[in-house]
């Protein structure tokens, strides 16, 4: 075991990977400033500077991995990734599908993601949910350095497209870049046991949850920083005498749906804990999958409801945090069983003319 | 044929300038949050072209959009309210330094790199229907010329015929990319060979940049399709303000974790050839010397030799006068408010 920090523990699982097969290569936007330590070590032909064309060079990575290689690219931003998009959505994703599994696209994207900053509404988003709608893309979101080594790592080994998205709040040197830029005295909320931490050097298995805190009250689902506000939350919850159970999601595609419904159905309660947008994504997405196990828990979730704004209080207010997971955890208790058929009249049927 | 207005193309320059100092200050106070872009060294290029806007026109503009919005004539306060987040700014401070709009001066910005051509396109498109005459401006750098998203609007523009003027304020620079290494082909060649008429300009000469502005806006405003304004710049703050590569460039301690990994890693068992490994550390050691050398005064493009654009020291003085008097009770104001 190292300790080392999260941003460490990827660029090492990257390394191992480039170290162990010569058809692995890192490619993206300033890749030999930003891995200087890859760059150094495996050079330019492995190590390869892109210019601001993501559409085409994610495509490319596409082809590459088609043809034999299995590259690594970065998009430096997930919100950047839009203008990529299609070589996720239409090409990566599907060839498994159309090719019934004869032909396949080993492909990791690394990018940065996630707010709380103060850096606006095109710079901070979590966009997992809109990535891992799509079948045939995995998607994980590590919370700790341990698990940042292993996701990456069995991205690596995977043999189809996977996106692994690192918090800008994890790691040191975006929140560097982008937060502090060397300015002494302005703090974040950085969560500490996600930030730095000891390391296995081991895979973490795709679609696995892991339970950080056990409870029977209710269930705390999330992942990557929100996993750290659950778990403050739940400290504080618990000298009130609520019991809650944090499960940390890990990935998103493929989702641990057992871990998920097992719990909800022992604690009959379930709230996620979701940076990204609350409509039609994860948190409607698990809320789903329970109802679909006739699993029937009461359901909330703190989530980002709308575009992030810039002005920093406003930013917070809009982000999960620990008041605001602790209140939905208190109304989710109070709240008492609803009847589960109303006396209203039906429908009013409406046919087109 | 516009009227050249000496005096205005320098005091939009000292704006520009006095402004960004402002934000300088602001942002190393901690009052501004996130990242910081500021145009200093391309001020020439934004009051050159600028100076040709006439109410009506558009303007898109990247994640350094600044100086336009001070050349625009967007009130300073509003601006410099919304980089603090105050709920009196432009935004109500829900944009921020890289999503800075004014409807009513019809100017955008975007924080994604490319965006500003299409979307000046777009602006061009309803100029040229609501009030023919009236042009569309889109802002972009050297970085961004490579995206798809631009060079797609070369075609669009060019087949629409659009009213629009692309201007590339190219300061060598993708964060910390040598811009060069990863693009082909000429850049004024490349709008060329699309059809639209393009200019290669020194951005660090206003006057040069307000005359290679007039002639293509001619061509523009006369509905006979997009134009291509290409201006070598500089880029004296580093990327961001705050720029690790810079802080390194300057002061070595400020590189030694970086150099510390370089060196293990550099050293490890199982890479590339010792070959490559040794390029690699040559390549990085020039991207630092060539970053030291565009950094600091001897680049700036508002330090403006006598006798440039045929203003004596004494009009000099008293527009520069003027113009800290107007920055500082906008700082005022806007601080005023935030408190
Ligand atoms: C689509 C997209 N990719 C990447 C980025 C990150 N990014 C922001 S600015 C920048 C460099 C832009 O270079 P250039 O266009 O030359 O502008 P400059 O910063 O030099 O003014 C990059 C890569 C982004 N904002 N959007
Ligand atoms: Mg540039």
């Amino acid at each position: 075991m190292t300790r080392m920090i999260f941003e460490e523990a990827i660029d090492l699982a990257i390394a191992d990977a480039m170290a162990a097969d010569e058809r692995v290569l890192l490619l993206g936007l300033d890749v030999p400033m930003l891995r200087a330590g890859l760059y150094a070590r495996f050079g330019a032909r492995r190590v390869l500077a892109a210019p601001i064309s993501e559409g085409a060079y994610l495509t490319a990575a596409v082809g590459a991995a088609m043809a034999g290689l299995r590259p690594v690219v970065e998009i430096m931003m997930v919100d950047f990734i839009t203008v990529a998009l299609d070589a996720l959505l239409n090409h990566a994703a599907k060839l498994e599908a159309f090719t019934h599994g004869r032909w396949r696209c080993p492909l990791v994207v690394r990018s940065a993601c996630g707010a709380g900053y103060g850096d606006g509404g095109q710079h901070g988003q979590a966009l997992w949910g809109l990535l891992a709608s799509i079948p045939g893309l995995g998607v994980v979101v590590p919370s700790t350095p341990d698990d940042a080594y292993g996701l990456t790592a069995s991205a690596l080994a995977h043999d189809g497209p996977v996106v692994v998205l690192e918090h800008k709040l994890l790691t040191k040197n975006w929140l560097e870049f982008v937060g502090s830029g060397g300015r002494p005295g302005l703090s974040f909320d950085v969560p500490a046991a996600g930030h730095e931490g000891e390391v296995r050097r081991a895979p973490v298995p795709l679609g696995r949850a892991a339970c950080r805190r056990a409870g029977d009250d209710v269930t705390l689902v999330s992942l990557g920083v929100s996993v750290h506000r659950a778990l403050a939350a739940a400290a504080l919850l618990g000298a009130e005498g609520i019991s809650c159970e944090v499960l940390d999601l890990r990935s998103v595609r493929p989702l641990d749906v057992d871990a998920v419904v097992a719990s909800a159905r022992r604690t009959g309660r379930v709230l996620v804990v979701d940076e990204d947008y609350r409509q039609f994504g994860l948190s409607g997405e698990i809320a789903a999958l329970i109802a679909e196990h006739g699993v029937s828990a009461r359901f909330a979730r703190v989530c980002t409801d709308d575009t992030i704004p810039f002005a920093r209080h406003l930013e917070e207010a809009a982000l999960p945090s620990v008041g605001r997971i602790v209140m939905a955890v208190r109304r989710l208790l109070a709240e008492r069983a609803r009847a589960t058929r109303s006396a209203s009249a039906p429908c009013a049927v409406e046919t087109a003319p | 044929m516009s009227d050249l207005d000496r005096e205005g193309l320098y005091r939009s320059l000292r704006r520009i300038h006095a402004f960004e100092e402002a934000v300088r200050s602001l942002w190393n106070e901690g009052r501004i949050s996130g990242e910081m872009h500021l145009c200093r060294g391309e001020e020439a290029v934004a009051a050159g072209v600028m100076a040709h806007h006439r109410e009506g026109d558009a303007v898109s503009c990247d994640h350094r959009p600044h100086g336009q919005f001070v050349a625009r004539g967007v009130p300073l306060v509003d601006v410099l309210a919304e980089l603090l987040g105050d709920e009196r700014g432009l935004c109500a401070g829900r944009g921020g330094h890289m999503h800075l709009f004014s409807r009513r001066h019809l100017i955008a910005t975007t924080g994604i790199v490319g965006a500003p051509a299409p979307l000046g396109a777009g602006f061009a498109l309803a100029l040229m229907r609501l009030r023919p005459g009236a042009a569309a401006f889109a802002f972009g750098g050297d970085g961004a010329a490579n995206q798809g998203l631009f060079l797609e609007t070369l075609n669009l523009a060019s087949a629409w015929r659009l009213p629009l003027l692309l201007v590339c304020k190219d300061n060598g620079w993708a964060v910390t990319t040598w811009s060069k290494d990863v693009s082909a082909g000429d850049p004024v060649a490349r709008a060329r060979a699309f059809g639209l008429v393009a200019e290669h300009v020194d951005g660090m000469d206003p006057l040069a940049v307000w005359h290679a502005t007039d002639r293509l806006l001619a061509h523009v405003r006369a509905g006979r399709g997009p134009a291509y304004l290409h201006a070598r710049c500089a880029r004296l703050d580093g990327h961001f303000l705050g720029d690790r590569m810079v802080r390194a460039a300057r002061d070595l301690h400020e590189g030694a974790d970086m150099g510390r990994v370089v060196v293990q890693s550099a050293t490890e068992r199982r890479g590339g050839r010792a070959r490559d490994r040794a390029r690699a550390l040559l390549r990085m050691g020039r991207q630092v010397v060539r970053l030291k050398r565009g950094l600091g005064g001897g680049n700036d493009p508002t330090r403006l030799p006598p006798g440039t654009l045929g203003l004596d020291a004494g009009a000099r003085r008293r527009i520069d006068d003027e113009v800290a008097a107007e920055i500082g009770a906008a700082v005022r104001a806007a601080t005023q408010e935030a408190a």
